[in-house]
């Protein structure tokens, strides 16, 4: 997927998504130099926030796994990345079928906790896939990462009876997903 | 992956050399029979048995086992051969000690796997009742391809029966020499080890014939290790039981198949559990489009208990957070709609004309189109729990089942601590017709207040003060009589401290059986002794613990877990008693003394803060519905109902006389 893109969640044979994951992996750039070897541990972090008329309703990070409806789960703060070598570091299932009513656009975002930017990141990428048979729909990779913080990963919103998802990709600076909120308005 | 066949269905296979696995809860024979186009068995060299274990391309083992594997070369049949049949059938009655039918054992499971050990297909043959032999599965041939077939047709007349159909002439005679030869292996095979004491799992398991030394060596050469735990049928035990035990009974060290190979036992000896557990009850496929039925047990577990606890949990959190997703559509559809009405009385164009009242109208039915959509959600969800809680609440041990449940009817004594102990139900406004037992693990962690203030309830009537301690006090004995029951004869003990005996007729369920370790204490002098003796023995177990030396309390010591329950506190109580009491509530859950307070905190208020932390430490618990208690996951007020016997009910009293019977028997 590139920037800007957007997919239908509809399933070929008509019937729809009902659970996708986000999965979001990485690995921290080797440093050249001396001690080349010797890479630096990256924290980032997936978030989704949940918005209902362009108002944050709810939010799935690392200090608050499950949304209080218990459609949108994260698996799990990962400290490090690089576990999988190319699988999910880091993943929010939703079960799209349980997302209240109300909410209308989940919005995916990254963000490096530890500050490095992502130049120093290397392999990263955030992938959605069809939970129920283990597909993926569409991947999109952050390399060529600039000397920012955070990204907008994508977002998924309500279209008709089902659901579309557009790639963002818009950098973005913060710690976590309160200092995103600026960036993400103007994309819902 | 693996297809799951239910019977009649058929399945590709891709590949030649195969391996069948056979799991039954008891020893089986287990035969492979060759047919032609027409499914007929030529001759007793079409058939592989325990007799002649081996036939071109077919391997079974020789004797009668709970657990099997058969090898078969598809590549290795002969043009003529179009068939090959899986066939299963109990050992004769005379070849020791089994079951006749395969209605008294558990479901048979069979499954074709490739060498490498990945399951192609499986099946599990249900439905037997007086079939003694069963045709499992059928590997065909159709258009040069093998297929594999559940077939699941089972014959009441044993083998004999079933090869007769299968048009071998000599049918009986060879079902009699497989018999024959099934006796003969039972002859040589290894007994198994005697059962150890410490490990309770192991002498329930069927005994010897699954263990001879020659399942080793029929066991096709670079298999794949221990059968893996199956979850159709009832499992025969760990690893550790299937394998051949060289070790034991010295005959095994002669066969050199048991010296080399033989898988190393990693099951610890002394951990129970070491067998797989159960297999959960699975759900009936639904129907498409349809939700799943809902089957109770349907969650994680190494017991139908420990899954129904789970399961239990599981549905409280669905509930909570389904009725998150509910209110905040709603709260929003409102903060929505205020707004846009706001937003129309503000502009100055909405006052002229009807234009004001079509934007006030719209945003109305914005509001009642996403609350209708939300209750709509909202209901699928509440449908299912329904469905799922009526299943379940029938099928709940007596320690999780309300007092009126047939499971206290049928109560015994039990052997073993349950894991939780249910101490009321909870329901939302939302959802009126969900009750989730509320749940509490065992041991008791922190002791229980029952309030007997605060006399207005939820529903608005009005309960007089009087009422309100009585109903307190009711509360009281149900929950120290469902403590009593759950536990095992002698492992819990209730003492009662009623100062002013206005407690003696809710207590009479528990006076008059004997239930209790004492009459209950009354006045000053009785609220001393109790107190007195109940802090001194929380600092014996505490010094035995401190000093490493558990076991060098007072012989005669009672082990058992202590209740208190106070009524009418402080009536009775001078400046020491409150100070044990606070000693109590401190130390005496970790060492087995629990506290259950029947009071209303305002009584106690000239204390001033001081028995703030007392009240704090106990879980608060009201006679009458309240709503105070919060979930865990999203923080709902959730209304607790206590568990009250039902009226004219005689359970209550047929429960603690049992406990008493048994809590004599014990004491002799």
């Amino acid at each position: 997927m590139t920037k800007g893109q957007a997919i239908s969640l509809q399933k070929n044979d008509g019937g729809s998504l009902t659970a996708v994951r986000m999965g979001l992996g990485w690995q921290a750039a080797p440093r050249r130099g001396l001690f080349g070897s010797r890479t630096r541990e990256i924290d980032l972090d997936a978030s989704a926030v949940l918005f209902a008329d362009k108002q944050p309703v709810d939010v799935v990070f690392f200090r608050h796994l499950v949304s209080d409806d218990g459609s949108v789960r994260h698996t799990g703060d990962n400290l490090v990345g690089g576990v999988g070598q190319g699988g999910d570091d880091e993943a929010i299932l939703v079960d799209l079928s349980r997302v209240p009513v109300h909410i209308d656009q989940i919005v995916f975002t990254v963000n490096s906790f530890t500050g490095q930017t992502f130049q120093e990141v290397q392999n990263a990428f955030c992938r959605l896939v069809d939970e129920t048979n283990g597909q993926e729909l569409a991947r999109y990779t952050l390399a060529g990462g600039g000397a920012y913080t955070a990204q907008l990963m994508a977002k998924v919103h309500r279209t008709g009876a089902g659901w579309t998802m557009t790639a963002l990709g818009n950098p973005a600076n913060g710690r976590t997903f309160q200092d995103l909120m600026p960036a993400i308005l103007p994309v819902l | 992956m693996t297809a799951e066949l239910v019977r009649g269905q058929n399945h590709p296979l891709s590949q030649s050399r195969l391996e069948i696995r056979v799991s039954a809860g008891t020893p089986v024979v287990a035969v492979a029979a060759l047919g032609d186009e027409n499914g007929r068995i030529h001759g007793v060299e079409w058939v592989a048995h325990p007799g002649a274990p081996t036939q071109p391309g077919l391997e079974v083992s020789r004797q009668a086992a709970a657990d099997h594997r058969l090898a078969v070369d598809l590549d290795a049949m002969t043009d003529a051969v179009h068939r090959v049949s899986v066939l299963l059938a109990l050992p004769a009655p005379g070849g020791g000690p089994g079951p006749a039918r395969f209605g008294a054992v558990a479901a048979p499971f069979v499954a074709v796997t490739g060498l490498d050990g990945g399951e192609i297909a499986s099946y599990t043959i249900t439905g037997l009742e007086a079939e003694s032999a069963v045709v499992a599965l059928e590997l065909y041939r159709r258009q040069g391809a093998w297929k594999v077939r559940a077939v699941g047709q089972g014959y009441a007349g044993g083998l004999a029966e079933l090869l007769t159909d299968q048009g071998l002439p000599e049918a009986v005679p060879l079902a009699g020499t497989i018999d024959e030869a099934v006796a003969r292996g039972l002859a040589r095979s290894v007994q198994a080890p005697p059962p150890r004491p410490a490990d309770g799992d192991r002498s329930r398991q069927p005994a010897a014939p699954a263990l001879g030394p020659d399942q080793g060596g029929t066991a096709p050469q670079g298999a794949p290790g221990p059968v893996p735990p199956s979850y159709g049928g009832q499992p025969a035990g760990g690893p550790g039981q299937t394998g051949p035990q060289p070790a034991y009974g010295g005959a095994g060290a002669a066969d050199p198949s048991a010296t080399t190979g033989g898988p190393i036992n990693y099951s610890h000896p002394g951990r129970q559990n070491s067998a797989p557990p159960p297999p959960p009850p699975t759900a009936p496929p639904a129907q498409p489009g349809q939700p799943a039925q809902p089957v109770a047990g349907d969650a994680t577990g190494w017991s139908m208990e420990e899954r129904l606890y789970n399961q239990v949990w599981g549905m409280f959190e669905d509930l909570a957070r389904t009725t998150a997703a509910y209110r905040s559509a709603v709260d929003f559809a409102e903060s929505r709609m205020d707004k846009e009405l706001e937003q129309t009385l503000s502009d100055p164009r909405s006052r002229i004309g009807g234009q004001g009242d079509a934007a006030r109208e719209a945003a109305r039915a914005r509001y009642t189109h996403l609350v209708d959509q939300a209750r709509a959600v909202l209901d699928r969800d509440l449908v299912q729990l329904v469905a799922e809680a009526d299943v379940v609440e029938p099928a709940l041990p007596p320690a999780f089942a309300r007092w009126d449940n047939p499971a206290w009817h049928a109560y015994r004594v039990p052997m073993e601590i349950p894991m939780a102990l249910r101490l009321g139900d909870l329901r939302l406004p939302e959802a009126d017709r969900i009750r989730i037992p509320m749940l509490l693990r065992l041991p008791l962690e922190r002791g229980l207040w029952i309030d007997s203030g605060r006399a207005d309830s939820v529903d608005g009537s009005f309960t007089d003060s009087h009422d309100m301690r009585r109903l307190a006090m009711e509360t009281a004995v149900a929950h120290a009589a469902r403590l009593l029951a759950v536990y095992p004869a002698g492992e819990f003990t209730v003492h009662v401290i009623d100062p002013a005996g206005s407690g003696a007729q809710p207590l009479a369920p528990l006076t008059q059986t004997g239930v209790l370790a004492a009459p209950p204490a009354q006045g000053a002098a009785g609220v001393t002794d109790v107190l007195g003796r109940l802090t001194q023995r929380v600092d014996l177990v505490q010094m035995a613990l401190r000093g490493g030396a558990p076991d060098a309390l007072p012989p005669g010591f009672d082990t058992s877990q202590q209740l208190l329950i106070v009524n009418d506190f402080p009536h009775g109580f001078d400046d020491r008693a409150v100070n044990q009491l606070r000693y109590l509530a401190d130390e005496g859950p970790a060492v087995g003394v629990h506290l259950m307070m029947v009071a209303d905190r305002e009584e106690s208020a000239g204390y001033g803060p001081l028995l703030d932390p007392l009240w704090r430490s106990l879980l608060r618990l009201t006679p009458v519905p309240d709503d105070h208690l919060a979930d865990p996951w999203v923080g709902h007020a959730w209304t607790y109902e206590p568990p009250l016997v039902p009226p004219d009910s005689q359970v209550l009293h047929q429960v603690l006389t049992q406990v008493a019977a048994a809590r004599r028997s014990w004491n002799r």
